[in-house]
């Protein structure tokens, strides 16, 4: 019975937007799923909601359980710091330039498919970077005083040290926040306008009204609009990649086999972008179905996203095979050493095993038109490589600060309980807030979808 | 169709709308009232029409230039306050570098030059554009709440010099316009 619904719906793998669609249609179909009335929200986002509630609660418990009892509560010992919560860390925000990289610099290259993932995707972004952004302040020990990393004038006149990737990345990824979410709120003006001008209830109306500022698509407002999102635009795409490339230097500055590497911000931006665009996927094709929202999202969307993720995750595989060259062809024997360790030795050895077969060996399949083109082998790879994407991040952290140089200084690292229920509860957190914004906020950018439509129509006049 | 509400003489008028369905004929309305002479008018439409503004003669590049002054500064003000912090507030010797390894302050010169020129391109953006604004009498036109849906429409002012209110709202009737709505202040 779905299947045919689709069939109905879906426009194919040629077309941004289905068929008998206007200007009027669009906003009521975006529109609807806000003001649809709360009881009739699809049952699934209710039990989803409600699943990933329980998970903000574990989340809530373990960060409760790290303030009371301090950072050992974690299985972080010396020599491994850093542990999960630096995995995390860099999953997540690896996640959110998927967000930006729709938004940006898809919008640069006048990439029609961006239309109607944009929104959805830089929602995901602040969601991801909040989740991102707790784990280095968790991981202070003292996270109270994580104001210390910023530079203001205190009594002890002491300031951050400019010279530390650490604390260039304090700067880039509040910069990456701020202007996330500047992006995805001035994306939203005029669709707040829309909202309050549909809106049926009086509180709905003020609450839109005061989003909306006052906005009334005068084409003044327009052309400023449209300059200013084409400058947000042409920053963020540098923001994006320099953002991936200092975490990167988090690594890369340090004199650790395994980190020390200038592979590491091409490979990591590549990585974060491969699976940015998988979280994209897990999150787009079960909303897409629960709306009914076949017709906007299309096949021509989860098309585009999966070669995306297949040139990436090429990309990405470069890097492993680089860096496995590199380990050789150095003539280190630490470097030799940490190769052998993290791939056959360490006993760590299978994870290594486990993200090469997800990052590189399962992604191979979207080659084929007829994998990208099925809903469901697309969401089952998404998840592959986004788990495939966080052992990547397990293995670098890993096993390389495991075993550095001198074995009088090697150590084990095993996670615990609540290592493992804080990364839970963040995914909790995240899927969380993408409930509550699919069902607060119109979730595809309206006035976007209206352009692409005007854009198809006169394409179609010029035929 | 013409609508008839002739409103009481003493009423003053903000101005009049023509109301179109498709962007085309706004534009071509905007270019006509233009060519007419009128000035003080504003198109308003559910998204950006290429080629809209400049038909109402409105040019304007006031975002950009905040934009470039902003970040100029935000990138002067991140390498100063680097160089500052590690040259005169709190000089320390790291394996015998020069206090001043400028290469090392480039990452943050870089993102405060981002994160100013983004905070400035939104705020300057809004306030060019007088927003917050909660008030503004084209929304007491009823057909206006389509216009940030499925209508478009051309408003010229009564500020403007040419305004005439039966000279204007025939003007406006000649353009195809599907009606002509009166703009109480």
């Amino acid at each position: 019975m779905d299947e045919e619904r689709v069939a109905v719906l879906d426009p194919g793998p040629e077309k941004v937007i289905g068929p008998g669609h206007d200007f009027a249609s669009v906003t009521t179909k975006i529109g609807g799923v806000v003001f649809m009335p709360f009881l009739r929200t699809p049952r699934q986002i209710f039990i989803g909601f409600a699943c990933a509630f329980v998970l903000v609660n574990l989340f809530m418990v373990a960060v409760t359980w790290l303030f009371a009892k301090g950072v050992g509560v974690w299985g972080i010992v010396i020599p491994v710091a850093w542990g999960f919560a630096i995995v995390n860390f860099v999953w997540w925000i690896g996640i959110g330039h998927a967000g930006t990289l729709i938004s940006a610099i898809l919008l640069l290259l006048k990439q029609d498919w961006r239309t109607s993932i944009n929104r959805f995707s830089e929602a995901m972004t602040l969601f991801a970077v909040a989740c991102a952004g707790m784990f280095p302040i968790l991981h202070l020990g003292r996270p109270w005083l994580a104001y210390w990393l910023l530079p203001y004038p205190n009594t002890m006149w002491l300031w951050p040290q400019p010279r530390s990737p650490l604390i260039w990345d304090v700067f880039a990824v509040s910069t990456y926040a701020s202007v996330s979410f500047l992006f995805w709120f001035t994306g939203l003006i005029p669709d707040f306008g829309t909202m309050r001008d549909g809106a049926a209830k009086g509180w709905q109306q003020k609450i839109f009204g005061v989003l909306a500022m006052g906005w009334r698509g005068s084409a003044k407002h327009w052309a400023r609009y449209q300059k200013a999102y084409l400058l947000l635009a042409g920053l963020s795409t540098p923001l994006v990649v320099s953002v991936h490339s200092v975490v990167s230097f988090d690594f890369a500055i340090s004199i650790l086999p395994g980190w020390h590497t200038t592979i590491f911000p091409p490979y990591f931006v590549a990585g974060a972008i491969y699976s940015g665009f998988a979280m994209v996927l897990s999150l787009a094709i079960p909303i897409r179905r629960w709306y009914h929202l076949e017709d906007l999202i299309t096949m021509r969307h989860i098309e585009c996203m999966a070669k995306v993720m297949l040139g990436t995750g090429l990309i990405v595989a470069y890097g492993y095979a680089m860096e496995a060259f590199m380990g050789w062809y150095s003539g280190n024997q630490f470097e030799r050493f940490l190769f052998w360790n993290r791939t056959w030795g360490g006993h760590y050895f299978w994870t290594y095993w486990l993200l090469i077969l997800c990052n590189i060996l399962l992604p191979q399949l979207l080659w084929s038109r007829r994998v990208r083109l099925n809903v469901v082998a697309v969401f089952l790879l998404s998840l592959v490589i986004n788990t495939g994407m966080w052992l990547e991040r397990f293995v670098i952290v890993v096993t390389s600060l495991e075993r550095d140089f001198v074995p009088s200084a090697w150590g084990r690292y095993y996670p615990t309980f609540w290592d493992i229920a804080t990364f839970v509860g963040t995914i909790g957190v995240f899927l969380a807030l993408m409930f509550l914004f699919v069902r607060g906020v119109p979730a595809i950018s309206m006035f976007e979808m209206r352009e692409v439509l005007h854009e198809e129509a006169s394409h179609a006049h010029g035929d | 169709m013409l609508t008839e509400t002739r409103l009481a003489g003493h009423v003053k008028l903000h101005g009049l709308m023509a109301q179109f369905s498709q962007p085309e004929p706004l534009l071509e309305a905007a270019h006509r009232a233009y060519a007419e002479g009128y000035r003080h008018m504003d198109a308003y439409a559910p998204m950006p029409v290429e080629g809209l503004a400049d038909a109402i003669g409105f040019h304007s590049n006031a975002v950009s230039r905040w934009v470039f002054a902003a970040g100029l500064a935000g990138a002067s003000g991140g390498f100063g306050l680097m160089w500052w912090i590690s040259v005169i507030a709190f000089p320390h010797n790291v394996a015998g570098r020069p206090l001043n390894s400028w290469m090392a302050y480039i990452p943050i010169t870089f993102e405060c030059m981002v994160l100013v020129a983004c905070f400035t391109a939104v705020i300057s953006m809004l306030a060019l554009n007088g927003l917050p604004e909660p008030y503004h009498p084209v929304f007491n036109v009823a057909q206006f709440a389509r216009a940030s849906r499925d209508k478009f429409f051309l408003c010229i002012e009564a500020a403007d010099p040419k305004f005439d209110p039966g000279a204007t709202r025939d003007f406006l009737a000649g353009l195809n316009a599907e009606e002509v709505l009166d703009v109480v202040p």
